[in-house]
């Protein structure tokens, strides 16, 4: 089964299928990650061009590594080491991008949608590694894996998600992926962070961060970031972390083998308590491992690979 | 040259004719109307007009003409003839140029070039404040001495209540109508569409609809306290036209307008990260689109204008965020509106009234329509006519138009403007 189209660009354009599927092939995948000799051959020739518009090493090395295990080759153009500038069109960046003639293009922007519309103007696969406040859809298929590798299954799962849900494109991607392969979400967050008409993705809202909490299975906490004092999105660190943050005391509220997940980086003492970050149902490395899995299993089935039948 | 305009249906709410009747015109004036045209057999041309409705010239009241100073996305030159092309004889151009209309030296420049152009006539809005910046207030009664027709901040409000006070009563001195674009940017930080589930499922920064209607409020207050006439420009949300509503049953001197893309399109229209569908104020709701056509329907909405913002492909094929608000739209304004004329929302007078009349009401500029002795701008409509909106064929410099490849119904036939053709599709 292959994906539709040759994009991954966001969570809606995949069916619950598909999202089985890369979930699969990520666990099959996986595997290649453990052995002396991490490398198998099967994306052999293939370029990949990582073009990061905005910083981020944790996600660039995520997929670069994940090429790299499965023999590609990959390329990185940032906004400094390009001549992407501003006064281009979108037209001219694509340009850019298809003259090195890449199977794939990785891309990470900060304005929502770019990578939707650099899509429609190059004939190679474009994979967004997260769109301004859009989108973030490896991110959501690592959490599902995490989910489905600790509880077994995501259906019937509740899952709380905290922080500010406004400016992530992790919990947009979140909502959309866990609620349709079955789990209940809830969003949790201050009113300055609950962005209009949010429901609509498959989530329910609560205010009260001890009643989004309870008997939850997956807590999922979000960065929060110091610029949102600036535009008046909480008050202060502290009076977010009191009310919004995770803190042991908080935790025990959730359901007694609840799990804890974060996106990173973390925040250690505002949106989550060290000891907490730490503890044992912490299980936020293996979603940095589940990460390079399920991005293998992306470009794998996208760069014209069959699922489930990886060469040795 | 002799014109016969033969078997038309006259609609002119100048004054009050809605029946067929033939037209002659000579010497760049509407010579003889009716029996007195139809026995007259010397003329140059014969325009077969059976079938089709005979306007007074339309008027729009909100175009951006981008000269002087960024000539790259329109001219004078070209926006005019997009003008004539969209059937209109007459158009106010807004003051938000590069080199700001914000001095005499520039209306006059405005005036004079649309003088050598001669696809139609121009009547120059100044700004309120010098540069747009907000603060202190433009020459207005040189301004208006120049041939200003009225002053706008457009692109932007006079964010001090204050001020706007005193630049109404100021304007109003000179005869001046003040045109409000509404907008509190302090609610719209960063917003580049309507505040909304779509937007929020877009990951896209939102534009409340309070940021406009509470200015709108506003501007009716100091309405209100002044005395002096206000024009809300491009209406887009309900809670606007509730507010106009209400302020012209208590009296108070307020005009409105609304563009064809707020009665047409809703901010779904955004799908895709379409760059073109990106406008100021945003494309907003259903619901709001329903309160836009009730609002024309009842007469709270005044005028229909076009708000023809034009932006080349270096401000529209970028990214969302970054892309340029704005859409063409002169050449797609009479399609549009006849659908609701088809729809049977609005009588074909009553359009002709918010499209020619009432504009040049507000403006205070003369409208004398079809009769003899007036001069002849005359725009032939043709409305069943099946039209698909082919942006490579606009006159105007730029394509932005979110209605490209759209089939509608209804075309300009052919803009007489003193007297001449300047734009022909008999
Ligand atoms: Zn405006």
């Amino acid at each position: 089964m292959e994906l539709p189209g040759k994009d991954l660009l966001d969570m809606e354009s995949l069916s619950r299928d598909h999202i089985s599927r890369i979930l699969d092939t990520a666990e099959t995948l996986r595997e290649i990650s453990e052995r002396p000799i991490k490398k198998v051959p099967i994306l052999r020739g293939k370029t990949i061009v990582l073009f990061f518009h905005e910083p981020s090493t944790r996600t660039k090395t995520s997929f670069d590594v994940a090429a790299k295990r499965l023999s590609a080759d990959t390329h990185s153009l940032s906004q400094s080491t390009s001549s992407l500038t501003k006064g281009e069109t979108l037209e001219d960046t694509a340009k850019t991008l298809e003259a090195m003639h890449p199977d794939a293009i990785v891309i990470r922007h900060s304005c929502s949608g770019a990578p939707h519309q650099i899509a429609r103007l190059v004939k190679s696969s474009v994979i967004n590694a997260g769109d301004g406040l859009h989108a973030h859809p490896t991110q959501a298929l690592l959490d599902l894996l995490t989910v489905r590798r600790r509880k077994g299954r995501i259906e019937g799962i509740n899952i709380s998600i905290v922080g500010d849900i406004a400016h992530s494109r992790v919990a947009r991607s979140d909502i959309a992926a866990f609620s349709k392969m079955g789990a209940t979400v809830t969003i949790c967050g201050p009113r300055t962070m609950i962005p209009a008409g949010i429901t609509q993705l498959g989530c329910s809202v609560i205010h009260n961060a001890d009643k989004a909490v309870e008997g939850a299975d997956v807590v999922m906490m979000l960065r929060i970031q110091k610029e949102r004092l600036k535009s008046a999105l909480m008050a202060s660190e502290r009076d977010y972390a009191v009310h919004f943050g995770l803190n042991s005391r908080r935790m025990r509220l959730a359901a007694d083998d609840a799990i804890i997940m974060h996106p990173g980086p973390l925040n250690r003492g505002v949106e989550i308590a060290p000891d907490v970050a730490d503890g044992p149902n912490s299980v936020i490395l293996e979603q940095v491992e589940n990460g390079v899995a399920v991005r293998m299993a992306v470009l794998y089935m996208l760069l014209g690979g069959k699922p489930h039948a990886p060469e040795n | 040259m002799r014109l016969k305009i033969k078997g038309g249906h006259v609609v002119c709410p100048c004054n009050g004719i809605d029946r067929p009747m033939d037209l002659l015109v000579k010497d760049g004036l509407i010579a003889a109307c009716g029996e007195d045209a139809a026995r007259e057999e010397s003329a140059d041309r014969v325009i077969d007009a059976a079938g089709m409705h005979i306007l007074p010239g339309l008027m729009d009241m909100h175009v951006h003409l981008r000269e002087p100073g960024e000539e790259y996305k329109e001219s004078i030159e070209t926006g005019t003839l997009a003008a004539a092309r969209g059937g209109f004889t007459d158009i106010a151009c807004m003051p938000n140029t590069k080199l700001v209309n914000d001095n005499p030296s520039v209306t006059a420049y405005i005036l004079e070039k649309a003088r050598q152009a001669a696809h139609c006539r121009v009547h120059p809005v100044c700004a309120i404040t010098p540069g747009l910046c907000g603060k202190g207030l433009c020459e207005l009664g040189l301004m208006a001495s120049a041939g200003a027709v009225a002053a706008s901040d457009d692109g932007k409000s006079v964010a001090d209540a204050g001020l706007m006070r005193r630049a109404l009563e100021y304007a109003a001195t000179f005869n001046l109508p003040v045109l409000c674009h509404c907008e509190d940017l302090s609610l719209c930080e960063g917003g580049v569409m309507h505040e909304g589930r779509v937007a929020t499922a877009m990951g896209l920064a939102g534009i409340p609809s309070a940021s406009e209607w509470l200015i709108v409020e506003r501007d009716i207050a100091l309405a209100h306290i002044t005395g002096a006439k206000v024009h809300i420009c491009h209406v887009s949300t309900r809670q606007s036209v509730e507010a106009i509503r209400h302020a012209k049953a208590r009296g108070i001197p307020v005009t409105a307008e609304t563009a064809p893309h707020y009665f047409t399109l809703t901010h779904r229209a955004v799908a895709g990260y379409n760059t073109f569908a990106k406008v100021n104020p945003p494309l907003r709701e259903p619901a709001d689109v329903d309160a836009i056509i009730e609002g024309l329907a009842d007469g709270t909405l005044d005028v229909i204008a076009t708000d023809h913002a034009p932006h080349s492909p270096t401000e529209k094929a970028v990214e969302f965020d970054l892309a340029a608000f704005g859409m063409v739209g002169l050449e797609t304004a009479i399609p549009l509106a006849l659908a609701l004329a088809h729809k049977k929302i609005l009588t074909l007078m009553q359009l002709a009234e918010k499209m020619t009349k009432n504009p040049r009401s507000i403006l205070n500029i003369d409208s004398p329509g079809i009769r003899v002795g007036a001069p002849a701008d005359i725009t032939i409509l043709d409305i069943n006519r099946k039209v698909k909106v082919t942006p490579k064929a606009f006159a105007s410099k730029s394509k932005n138009t979110p209605f490209g490849g759209m089939e509608l119904t209804g075309a300009v036939a052919a803009t007489i403007f003193g007297g001449r053709m300047v734009f022909d599709a008999l």
